[in-house]
């Protein structure tokens, strides 16, 4: 049978499933568009190219599917190269194509040419430049593979123009083969027994479950895990919502920004079972003093992410689901009655921890960030999917959202990317039309992506954006009040637009509040509302993020309010 | 933690861009690479790299883990702490007056060397062996005066059973 480049593209796209793609035409890529309006394929038009790669991270997530972008060459490609990065350190499986010039022309400063493949080969799992249109289907096919197979990641396939008007005779290819990569999935069984054995014998141990658990799907083997072998769990930003936020065995985020009972757990544990983690500077803080009296167990596919950071007594190769599954097992044959007793004074001692010291803060006149992030919590009954930018606005979601499914908080953890909440609420809210979609955003990184409200609009995606106003970039200007002595250098917002006016302007509904009377009111008609809306929440100016370990020093050495 | 003088012997995809992989993930991690070599292997769609680095145990262990999470990265060894030979070639341009010449030669004839260019004021020596054996050489050219040197960085692979 005789096909385009196009053709086979849309063929093959169809075969792998893809029903969404986020993208931007332009003049490398038009015959891919000009075939893909013939297909049934949804395109959604972002408004930047890097909002086209956060949306189909949103999107990614919310469904657990591959997340596809479609963008042209150079800067169309280039633009995409932040929201790459972020889709790498989160381990989020995409698949980019990007639009090249054509062959002959590849190496000679072509308009719109860029080496998108050179550019971005330290921030994709793998990348290709397509050379031959025979190659097409095996490089796409391997492409989706790679991405969601092993430790996800996002894939670039980079397609010459020329190519995508070529025609050859078309022959189906087989399942990808490749030849080396080839992750291991099971855990290896004597090490799991070894894991029993110190669960049996510890007095103080912890789980500490990360990005990995929502990856692998393996939330409900955690939650059995845990309730069995009667051990605590505290989550990486990246962990929340993978055990229940409300169970009484959840201690809330560990790290910099994390509760004082996780961080003080840390401090003390004696056996600390990390599932899916990759023990990132802010999770660690000082890395000699980290769970410094703890045999650490450490479960994850990547065998990169085991002992990089933090040495490990014992590491686990596999799937955290597996794993999580084979324990299950394990246990099942051990006689596990007398862990609740062996747990009580530990757990005593937590609950003394949480009760001295919760998470707080102080009242004022002026509406408290942490506060609507309550109120957001209690009136969608936790059940919304929410999205983040990067800051203060993230880290109070951490801490004040209680998540308690997997795959509903969506946020920028490793890259920690600005700008990546509303693009990535659009995602999420494509993927799940029937879930409520908030992006809780600053008045800083909300305008790095603000000019994706229109693509809301455009496709009459419900999501809500609620800004925590506080007309400064909050997060530096909290690290320049604590360790730079007030010096507020550039972190003050000056001129920020009207954002009631300026969601009207796109066809959206504004709201505003800026009394702590008004944040219910507020947050009721915006979250009941049939259509895109922005609410604008002018809190406290000056308020920080507490608990706060201070950059390098021990975990257990917080801050406090 | 001690650095020590790592082989590591790589089975790679013989393609475009395999190397700038290679080359990308220890700049970008801040690895060390004290020589490189690549060449296909007999079967031309699989080269073979030779490099070497310095690097304590974490760090080694790290590199090799990385780079077996290279797609196109076939086969890792790893041949430091095994039976392995190695050598390494190099072009040694010495300054050669009238009066040296005959020291010159006799250090060649030691060391098993080759003069493969003559000239009015020099000589070209092809040397191979092991890094202590060129290392060895040139302490002794020094003296007399080296204007260039090239060399192609180690190979190396595993000694088979006897």
């Amino acid at each position: 049978m005789k096909l385009k480049g196009t053709e086979i593209l849309m063929r093959v796209l169809k075969d792998e499933g893809v029903d969404t793609i986020f993208g931007y035409p332009g003049g490398a890529i038009l015959d891919i568009y000009d075939e893909l309006i013939n297909t049934d394929i949804r395109h959604i038009l972002v408004r930047h190219e890097q909002a086209a790669v956060h949306a189909a991270d949103g999107y990614a997530r919310a469904s657990g599917n591959v997340g596809v972008c479609l963008v042209t060459s150079g800067p169309g490609a280039t633009n995409t190269v932040t929201g790459i990065a972020s889709a790498y350190m989160d381990s989020i499986p995409l698949v980019i194509f990007t639009g090249q010039v054509p062959t002959p022309l590849i190496g000679n400063d072509a308009f719109q040419e860029v080496d998108i493949v050179g550019i971005t080969r330290p921030c994709t799992k793998h990348n290709y430049l397509l050379k031959e249109v025979e190659d097409l289907e095996k490089i796409i096919r391997e492409a989706f593979f790679v991405a969601k197979s092993g430790r996800p990641g996002p894939v670039l396939i980079d397609l010459p123009k020329d190519m995508m008007n070529a025609t050859i005779n078309y022959k189906k290819a087989g399942p990808p083969q490749l030849k080396s990569y080839n992750p291991n999935y099971n855990p290896n069984i004597k090490q799991l027994q070894k894991v029993i054995n110190l669960i049996k014998d510890t007095k103080q141990p912890v789980i500490f479950s990360g990005g990995g658990v929502i990856l692998s799907k393996a939330s409900e083997e955690l939650a059995e895990f845990a309730h069995k072998a009667q051990i605590p769990v505290m989550g990486s930003l990246m962990g929340l919502g993978t055990f229940p936020g409300t169970d009484p065995l959840w201690l809330g985020m560990v790290g910099m920004h994390g509760t004082y009972r996780a961080n003080m757990v840390t401090g003390n544990c004696d056996l600390m079972i990390a599932i899916g983690v990759r023990f990132d500077d802010r999770v660690t803080g000082k890395t000699d003093a980290f769970a410094s009296q703890a045999t650490i167990v450490q479960i994850d596919i990547d065998p990169t992410s085991i002992h990089k950071n933090i040495p490990v007594s014992i590491p686990i190769v596999g799937d955290c689901k597996a794993a999580l599954k084979s324990l299950n097992k394990l246990l099942d044959k051990e006689n596990t009655n007398g862990l609740k007793k062996k747990r009580t004074k530990w757990l005593d001692r937590i609950e003394q921890w949480k009760s001295t010291r919760p998470l707080a803060y102080a009242q004022s006149e002026k509406i408290k960030p942490q506060y609507v992030v309550e109120k957001l919590y209690e009136l969608t009954e936790g059940k919304a999917i929410i999205t983040t930018e990067v800051g203060q606005n993230q880290m109070w979601t951490a801490q004040y959202y209680h998540f308690s499914q997997p795959n509903h908080f969506i946020t920028s953890g490793g890259l920690g990317c600005m700008g990546f909440g509303l693009p990535a609420a659009i995602g999420a809210q494509v993927a799940r039309p029937d879930k409520l979609v908030v992006d809780v955003a600053g008045d800083g990184s909300i305008q790095m992506n603000i000019q994706e409200m229109a693509t809301a609009l455009q496709y009459n995606l419900p999501v809500k954006v609620v800004i925590l106003n506080n007309g400064f970039l909050g997060m530096v200007r909290q690290w320049q009040e604590l360790f730079y002595e007030k010096r507020y250098a550039c972190t003050r917002m000056e001129v920020t637009p009207d954002f009631v006016k300026l969601a009207e302007a796109y066809g959206a509904v504004g709201l505003r509040a800026t009394k702590p009377e008004e944040v219910e009111a507020v947050l009721k008609e915006g979250l009941s509302s049939s259509k895109t809306v922005i609410m604008d929440f002018v809190v406290e100016r000056e308020e920080c993020v507490y608990p706060m370990v201070p950059s390098g020093a021990p975990i257990t050495e917080m801050l406090l309010v | 933690m001690k650095n020590d003088k790592h082989v590591l012997s790589i089975l790679v995809d013989n393609e475009p861009g395999v190397l700038s992989r290679i080359s990308g993930l220890f700049s970008g991690r801040g690895y060390n690479i004290d020589s490189l070599c690549v060449a296909a292997t007999l079967d031309p769609k699989i080269s073979r790299i030779t490099i070497v680095t310095t690097a304590d145990m974490p760090v080694i262990e790290q590199i090799k883990k990385q780079l077996n999470k290279l797609i196109n990265i076939l086969k890792v060894y790893e041949l430091t702490g095994s039976e392995f030979v190695e050598r390494e070639m190099a072009l040694i341009k010495v300054k050669a007056k009238p009066e040296y010449r005959a020291e010159i030669l006799r250090i060649v004839d030691i060391f098993r060397c080759k003069v493969v260019d003559v000239g009015l004021n020099h000589y070209t020596i092809e040397v191979t062996g092991t890094e202590e054996k060129l290392n060895a050489l040139l302490s002794l050219l020094k003296p007399i005066g080296v204007k260039e040197i090239v060399k192609t960085g180690i190979i190396a692979l595993f000694r088979e059973m006897k």
